[in-house]
């Protein structure tokens, strides 16, 4: 979003931080609060659903039911979606060194790798779904659809601002003076990337 | 920077003045106040509302009493009675004292620092909308017929869909979503404000105090809001989705939301307190013509309120059976709290002590403040303690305790605020006859409400029932709490009328009335749009003071000749045209799409695309005009 400094933009802010960008730290900062809530409900239930569908293999009244996480599958598209910060940081480099060109294509990728990395998750809840796990069949469907579900949205959300940001450069408002957009959405898709880093790490690859 | 002649200082006013009035033409009337983004006006409609709402909850509150008056009262039937105690105790937290208070961070922060405006002026307006729908929404249930009735904690399961059906508690829920939205992007504004807006020379400790507060008060809302949203968003989901978060038959935990609920809940109790620290911390020394004393201290003080308030919830779960060596760290960690909320009435004591006391109105109030606000915070203190606690768990003394600190703490101390700033922003200074009215009437109802209310509670009355047999002791304070609730109604009666008759007496109140201390008083009443024709550059705490008085040996304060400190300051005065953000019609409209999209939740997921149509054009808008001209 586009907010200029008020009043004046000759005037120095006072710590020489740009308003928005402490904006966006402070924002992401609360998001920490967000996602650490939803976190901690998440592993405050692990492993107390009554009944199946579970997330690894588990035995339930002598009847063995096969886990639901496909490891393999949810760890490439943790990959992409690590890759994607990789091109966000090209992105910013090449609008800073004036590279239109560079960061069209950069934003792009980024953009695409976000939308892939949705059509898994797109993907994996169908298939979960397939396999009786939904908001209400248990406490693991409940709290995984709810945290999974959320971060998602975020990543939408960061697709969103990513195509906003191309259509804004095709239409030629998107210079190197304005570099801080890019670099503002960059912090954004960099926090919701490493929220996937903990989510994943917690929520998929320890299992206790 | 070359010293501006008297002639070229002109010219810069002028031109000021001439921006001023093309940025003032763009809309007129009512578009003016529905497109602005200026934070004094926006500060005036946020007090203006929060007072409307005030009186809602007011009204709330004597039914409650009238009902409560006798043994066996017919005013009321159980259901309109939890309906009315959950919408009084929601109202007035979240619609009348955070408000509130934010009115006075629109109003004085930007002034206080020597800032034209806040960081994100769109962003505030957008604030200001969101509550004002937030709040309208919530009481909408009413019309619905079916307004929220489990309590403003809301417990787990009592919420879920087998206790309480229907929309009553989805109006809670998404009403208090709404709110939060309004309350986090406040602020994140007044962080960046008061990071980034400061006059040359406002360096972070010669910030008056009340911006400090702000500051600390802030940093609560952004860290606690996502809490009470992750925790709002659970019970949506298990309500309209029928997922398991607080459902005990597939293994989730009710306590999940108490923990959840206090997490937020008990900073959001020092959301409410801290910004009356800040007013009764700026009217002590005004009139006590002597600075704060200890400055750093109640500084640090409310610092340390602010991380320690994180470390506290528990002591409302003591019941729960959380066990023996969590009930005592939470039973210490509380008493540790009252620590520095001591060194700050300390300090405010030894403000007053031995200044040439003003006894104007604001002051009445601040004492007030201070006294009401002692027994508050002793009680709360016997509340840290288990045993005690385990008795007086939800009794009328816990009612008596948080209206103590809300009331007789956050209440006055806005009180004392608004007769105090009151004729900055009107130009026009309150009635000091009636304010004495005001403040008696209101001191005396109050104690008489809620003294008798401590008794009750240790009686054994029970919070929250909607009436009680006779012969159990509780009558004759049920009938004072009544009496002295209508006092505090006749007290802000006496406020209307003297709003009304400062309206009619058409003295000015000048610029300075008070000799106060602070920048907002070196500019006239009501500030100019633009506020400081020049940005002044600060060269100490309560600037404006030493700019009026210096010192002679004994200390004492010798007023400077007239104009020759002022003088100086606009040496370094800037010589360009202000540039003002333009108006903005697009924050109201952002926020509009959230009430629709909460509607949509309860009757209609067309209504729910409709409303974040509404809301991406809102934000698309915004993010495309440009912020000025």
């Amino acid at each position: 979003m586009q907010h200029a400094p008020t009043a004046d933009a000759a005037l120095e802010t006072s710590t020489g931080l740009d308003n928005r960008k402490l904006l966006m730290w402070l924002f992401l900062a609360s998001e920490c609060l967000f996602f650490g809530s939803l976190i901690a409900a998440y592993l405050l239930y692990r492993n107390q659903s009554i009944g199946a569908p579970c997330p690894s293999d588990c035995v339930i009244d002598g009847v063995t039911h096969e886990g639901l996480f496909d490891i393999p599958f949810t760890s490439v598209s943790a990959f992409v979606l690590l890759m994607s910060s990789v091109s966000m940081v090209l992105a910013l480099a090449a609008i800073q060194r004036a590279d239109q060109r560079g960061m069209r294509v950069w934003l792009a990728t980024t953009a695409l790798l976000g939308m892939l990395f949705i059509s898994g998750q797109a993907f994996e809840f169908t298939e979960f779904h397939r396999e009786g796990l939904s908001l209400s069949s248990n406490l693991f469907g409940t709290t995984f659809f709810v945290l999974t579900g959320f971060h998602g949205a975020h990543v939408t959300v960061g697709v969103l601002i990513l195509l906003s940001l191309l259509v804004m450069a095709f239409r030629g408002r998107l210079n190197q003076a304005q570099s801080l957009h890019v670099e503002l959405a960059g912090l954004y898709w960099h926090f919701v990337d490493v929220v996937w880093i903990v989510i994943f790490t917690l929520v998929y690859l320890i299992q206790p | 920077m070359a010293r501006l002649t008297m002639g070229q200082r002109a010219v810069t006013m002028v031109e000021a003045l001439r921006m001023a009035r093309e940025e003032g033409a763009t809309y007129r009337g009512i578009w003016s106040w529905i497109t602005t983004v200026d934070h004094k006006r926006i500060g005036v409609m946020y007090g203006v509302t929060a007072f409307a709402f005030f009186l809602v909850g007011g009204i709330e509150a004597l039914l409650l009493r009238l009902q409560l008056a006798t043994p066996n009262g017919g005013v009321l039937d159980a259901d309109t009675y939890n309906q009315l105690f959950t919408m009084h105790g929601t109202t007035m937290v979240f619609l009348v004292v955070m408000p509130l208070s934010a009115a006075f961070f629109n109003l004085l922060v930007p002034l206080m620092i020597g800032a034209r405006d806040v960081a994100f002026p769109r962003l505030n307006a957008f604030s200001y909308w969101v509550f004002l729908f937030g709040g309208l929404f919530m009481n909408a249930s009413f019309i619905a017929g079916e307004a929220p009735n489990a309590g403003w904690f809301g417990y787990a399961n009592l919420t879920s869909t087998t206790f309480s059906p229907g929309h009553a508690i989805d109006f809670w829920a998404l009403g208090l979503q709404i709110l939060g939205i309004a309350s986090m992007a406040s602020g994140f504004n007044f962080l960046v404000t008061i990071f980034n807006m400061r006059a040359p020379g406002m360096s972070l400790f010669r910030m008056p105090l009340f911006v400090w507060m702000t500051m600390v008060t802030s940093f609560l809302i952004i860290f606690a809001f996502p809490v009470i949203t992750v925790g709002l968003f659970e019970l949506l989901f298990d309500r309209l989705f029928e997922a398991n978060f607080f459902n005990p038959a597939e293994g989730g935990s009710p306590l999940l939301w108490q923990h959840m609920f206090w997490l937020f809940g008990h900073p959001e109790v020092y959301i409410l307190i801290l910004p009356a620290m800040g007013i009764v911390s700026e009217v002590l020394p005004t009139f006590s013509r002597k600075p704060l004393f200890g400055y750093p201290f109640v500084v640090f003080s409310g610092i340390a309120i602010g991380f320690m308030s994180w470390g506290v919830w528990a002591h409302h779960m003591y019941t729960t059976g959380l066990g023996t060596v969590a009930n005592s760290a939470f039973g210490i960690s509380t008493l540790l709290i009252a620590v520095p909320t001591g060194i700050k009435i300390f300090n405010w004591m030894a403000t007053l002590w031995g200044g040439s006391i003003n006894i104007k109105t604001p002051l009445l109030f601040a004492v007030g403040f201070i006294a009401m606000f002692v027994v508050g915070g002793l009680t709360g203190v016997t509340h840290s303690i288990v045993p005690s606690d385990y008795q007086q768990q939800d009794t009328y003394y816990v009612v008596a305790h948080f209206h103590q600190v809300l009331f007789g703490g956050s209440m006055f101390a806005l009180f004392a605020g608004i007769y105090y700033w009151y004729p900055k922003f009107t130009g026009r200074l309150l009635n000091e006859g009636w304010g004495q009215v005001n403040f008696w009437l209101m001191f005396i109802g109050f104690n008489l409400t809620f003294q008798p209310m401590m008794i009750s509670g240790l009686l054994g009355m029970p919070r929250r029932i909607y009436t009680y047999p006779d012969g159990m002791g509780w009558d004759v304070w049920n009938l004072t709490s009544t009496v002295g609730a209508f006092l505090i109604a006749a007290s802000v009666l006496a406020f209307i009328v003297n709003v009304i008759v400062s309206m009619r007496d058409k003295r000015p109140a000048g610029a300075d009335p008070w000799d106060g201390r602070t920048l907002e008083w070196t500019i006239p009443s009501p500030p100019p749009p633009y506020n400081f024709a020049e940005i002044p550059t600060v060269r100490a705490r309560d600037d404006f003071w030493h700019r009026k008085y210096r010192e002679d040996e004994s200390g004492r304060a010798i007023p400077v000749v007239a104009g020759a400190a002022v003088e100086e300051e606009h040496a370094a005065g800037e010589h360009h045209a202000i540039h003002m953000p333009s108006p903005s019609f697009f924050p109201l409209i952002a926020a509009l799409g959230l009430p629709m999209v909460a509607l949509g939740l309860m009757y209609d997921y067309a209504l729910v695309a409709a409303g974040a149509a509404v809301l991406v054009v809102g934000v698309y808008g915004w993010a495309l005009e440009p912020a000025s001209e």
